[in-house]
């Protein structure tokens, strides 16, 4: 049976590197290598996956549930694409649709153009690193890495000369003869994410794979994907749920809730312009102003809160409210100040909370809502506020952001 | 300290004299019922035979070693190779396997099939293949027979449709031996295949169809390596039972194909040659052991090095 026969595109190898001096193997595939023809030749602009009206029903008649309900995006070529979510938003489904473990019910799904919805998963050049990492508990370390490219039928000599090369890259060379049962989870990550990279495909799939680490292993991996994504010039598709993870390592991220996208953007387009309440809410910490829309024209709007002070507010693009609108403040974007005239909001300290690099202060407000303002420490500076001292808050021109719904 | 130390001993002594007393009625059960019966086998198998049955105590022979594989010629006192003797080892052996072989073959994607249902229907499943052990060994061989006889399901049917004219004759072949033996002993090798397929970790599965591999090379490379204990289990279930069959080859196998069971069954009976009997008693069992050692190295030797 010939394998590469029907598959879309198989992923190349370096074989024939334009520069010829790679048979020690040790010839990272980085962007630079990309120039050399070495692997997938960077298109900028060019989508790596196009999702197109996707819809994914399991199970029947009565017991029928949307997975996904009719979800479009985009991912570009090169990119660090986050699937941003709570368990059950669709995050994972999509990433298999995408991977071919589950076929959608409805709509199709590009890679460079080419539908390939209709194809098994071995069929498509594209790879997953499993949450759960999925090593094969009867297979050593760099049998696991070359375990692909020996599916593909590459000759020998090509397989050993990868393999060497990825586990330089996950730094993982003086554990290759070792089991996958004889080493740590952060080293069996390393193996899960070379094992998954070894075969060169054109998208890197990767489910939650840092959940089951430690904080400080965590943060050594999210530099690390970088670094690889980065070195490898491979689109990468991540899943999690954690935001902080996604607003630090991705280009740019979709947050999803009850199958549907509901954002796509840049991590900072995300935090600072959230365009409805439940992104606002998932990521990061916010504050609900509820007020009166007094003007808005050009993306701008000028909003009277219930105090009667006005501030000015972004709005999300294409939308111009009238009447009663949310507007969200970061709690970093709004200032402690004296509960005078000029405060756009005054209330009553009660409960500081000392974070090291900064402070919380959990105000409630004089109509009883609640209120956070975040303040940076610094060694002796700002002023000491008990609980129960009266405060006013200032709202600069650009901290408020108005929310759809 | 030398206080310390002292009761910390007697301590021991004490825990090791209680273990001894809580396994003394297995160790006593396990000497007496399995082992004791073996020497009297072992004894039995060097004596002269009586002349109704049973051993001449006291006497030594070879006699009952040398008839398992020579006979002795009738008229010039020769000894040549017992031909009967050596195709009932023979059939005995090879039926064994060709069991194990295609209880495996049909025991395998059952197993699969079972492990791939959903976990409460999966429970059906396995009760479904256990129904046959709630009845007799011997009735379940006679309802074999029912359905191979010259007039049985098979044939009539056959006939009827007009596929053959005449009967097959299944009874009484090596054949209707082998169907017998796969009917009765499927569900041994079913069972330890979907308990090592259960806990399977299908993840796995679908990480070899991420990496490139077909449903052949995910079954050959993956799901195999992985639930071989059961495969290597099951196959041990199987074949001893088979090389020591007894009922099966009675019932469907008529007088003339008989197996080690039988032949040791007759030596006992008809043949009133016990250290016969003995002899080969013991030679099955050392057969059983040999294929043991063989199972367990190939099991043991995969472990470490195949990748």
């Amino acid at each position: 049976m010939n394998r590469d026969s029907d598959r879309v595109t198989a992923p190349q190898l370096p074989s024939q590197p334009a520069c010829g001096d790679n048979q020690t193997g040790t010839h990272l595939p980085t962007r630079a290598g990309a120039l050399n023809g070495v692997i997938v030749p960077e298109q900028p602009g060019k989508n790596a996956i196009e999702v197109r009206s996707v819809r994914k029903v399991f199970g029947t008649g009565e017991n029928q549930v949307a997975a996904l309900d009719t979800v479009s995006v985009s991912i570009r070529e090169n990119e660090f694409f986050t699937l941003l979510g709570p368990s059950g938003c669709g995050k994972t489904t999509l990433l298999r649709l995408i991977a071919g473990f589950d076929f959608p019910t409805a709509g199709e799904i590009l890679l460079h153009g080419q539908d390939i919805a209709p194809l098994p998963p071995y069929k498509r050049p594209v790879n997953t690193v499993f949450q759960s990492y999925a090593l094969f508990p009867h297979m050593t370390v760099a049998q696991n890495i070359g375990f692909g490219l020996e599916m593909l039928g590459k000759p020998k000599a090509e397989i050993e000369a990868r393999v060497a090369q990825m586990l330089k890259l996950v730094k993982m060379e003086a554990l290759k003869a070792r089991r996958t049962s004889q080493i740590s989870g952060g080293q069996q990550q390393r193996v899960a994410l070379a094992r998954a990279l070894a075969p060169q495909p054109k998208v890197l799939l990767l489910d939650e794979p840092l959940s089951a680490l430690d904080y400080k292993l965590r943060k050594e991996m999210q530099i690390e994907l970088k670094r690889l994504q980065h070195e490898t010039g491979i689109t990468f598709i991540f899943v999690t749920h954690d935001q902080e993870e996604a607003l630090t390592m991705s280009d740019r991220i979709a947050v999803m809730s009850a199958g549907k996208i509901l954002q796509v953007g840049t991590p900072r387009d995300i935090y600072d312009r959230p365009a409805e309440r439940f992104v606002a809410d998932f990521i990061g910490e916010t504050n609900f102003l509820e007020g009166e829309v007094k003007s808005a024209a050009d993306g701008r709007a000028t909003v009277r809160l219930s105090t009667g002070a006005e501030i000015p507010a972004s709005l999300p693009e294409g939308f111009t409210p009238s009447g009663g609108v949310t507007l969200v403040v970061r709690p970093e974007h709004a200032q402690i100040g004296p509960a005078d005239a000029n405060a756009s909001l005054r209330g009553t300290v009660e409960n500081v909370v000392y974070l090291g690099t900064d402070t919380h202060f959990h105000l409630k407000l004089d109509d009883g809502s609640a209120f956070i303002v975040r303040r940076q420490n610094s060694r002796g500076g700002g002023e000491a506020l008990a609980p129960g001292s009266r405060v006013g808050i200032a709202i600069g021109p650009n901290a408020a952001q108005a929310l759809k719904d | 300290m030398a206080n310390a130390e002292e009761t910390a001993r007697a301590a021991d002594a004490r825990d090791i004299r209680d273990r001894w007393l809580l396994s003394a009625p297995a160790l006593v059960i396990i000497l007496l019922a399995a082992t004791g019966p073996l020497f009297v086998m072992l004894a039995y198998s060097f004596m002269l035979k009586g002349d109704y049955g049973d051993v001449q105590f006291g006497t030594f022979s070879l006699d009952g070693w040398t008839s398992v594989l020579f006979q002795r010629d009738m008229f010039d006192d020769t000894l040549g190779l017992a031909d009967a003797h050596l195709t009932i080892f023979w059939r005995s052996i090879s039926l064994s396997f060709y069991t194990t072989v295609l209880t495996l073959l049909f025991g395998f994607p059952t197993a699969y099939f079972i492990a791939t249902r959903p976990p409460k229907t999966r429970e059906v499943w396995v009760f479904l293949v256990t129904i046959p052990f709630w009845t007799n060994l011997l009735i379940r061989t006679f309802a074999m027979q029912q359905v191979i006889r010259n007039e049985g399901l098979v044939n009539t049917a056959l006939m009827a449709l007009g596929v053959i004219k005449q009967p097959l004759q299944i009874m009484n072949t090596d054949t209707a031996i082998l169907l017998g033996m796969i009917y009765i002993y499927l569900p041994l090798m079913v069972l330890p295949i979907y308990a090592s397929m259960e806990k399977l970790d299908f993840r796995l599965v679908e990480a070899g169809y991420d990496l490139y591999a077909g449903r052949w090379q995910v079954l050959r490379r993956i799901i195999f390596p992985l639930i071989k204990p059961g495969v290597i289990a099951g196959s041990i279930l199987v074949f001893i039972p088979s090389l020591g069959a007894y009922v099966i080859p009675r019932v469907l196998g008529g007088g003339k194909n008989m197996m080690l069971g039988n032949l040791i069954e007759l030596q006992f009976g008809a043949g009133r040659n016990w250290p016969l009997g003995a002899a080969i008693s013991i030679t099955l069992m050392v057969l059983v052991m040999i294929a043991l050692l063989f199972y367990v190295r190939n099991a043991s030797g995969s472990e470490g090095a195949h990748g």
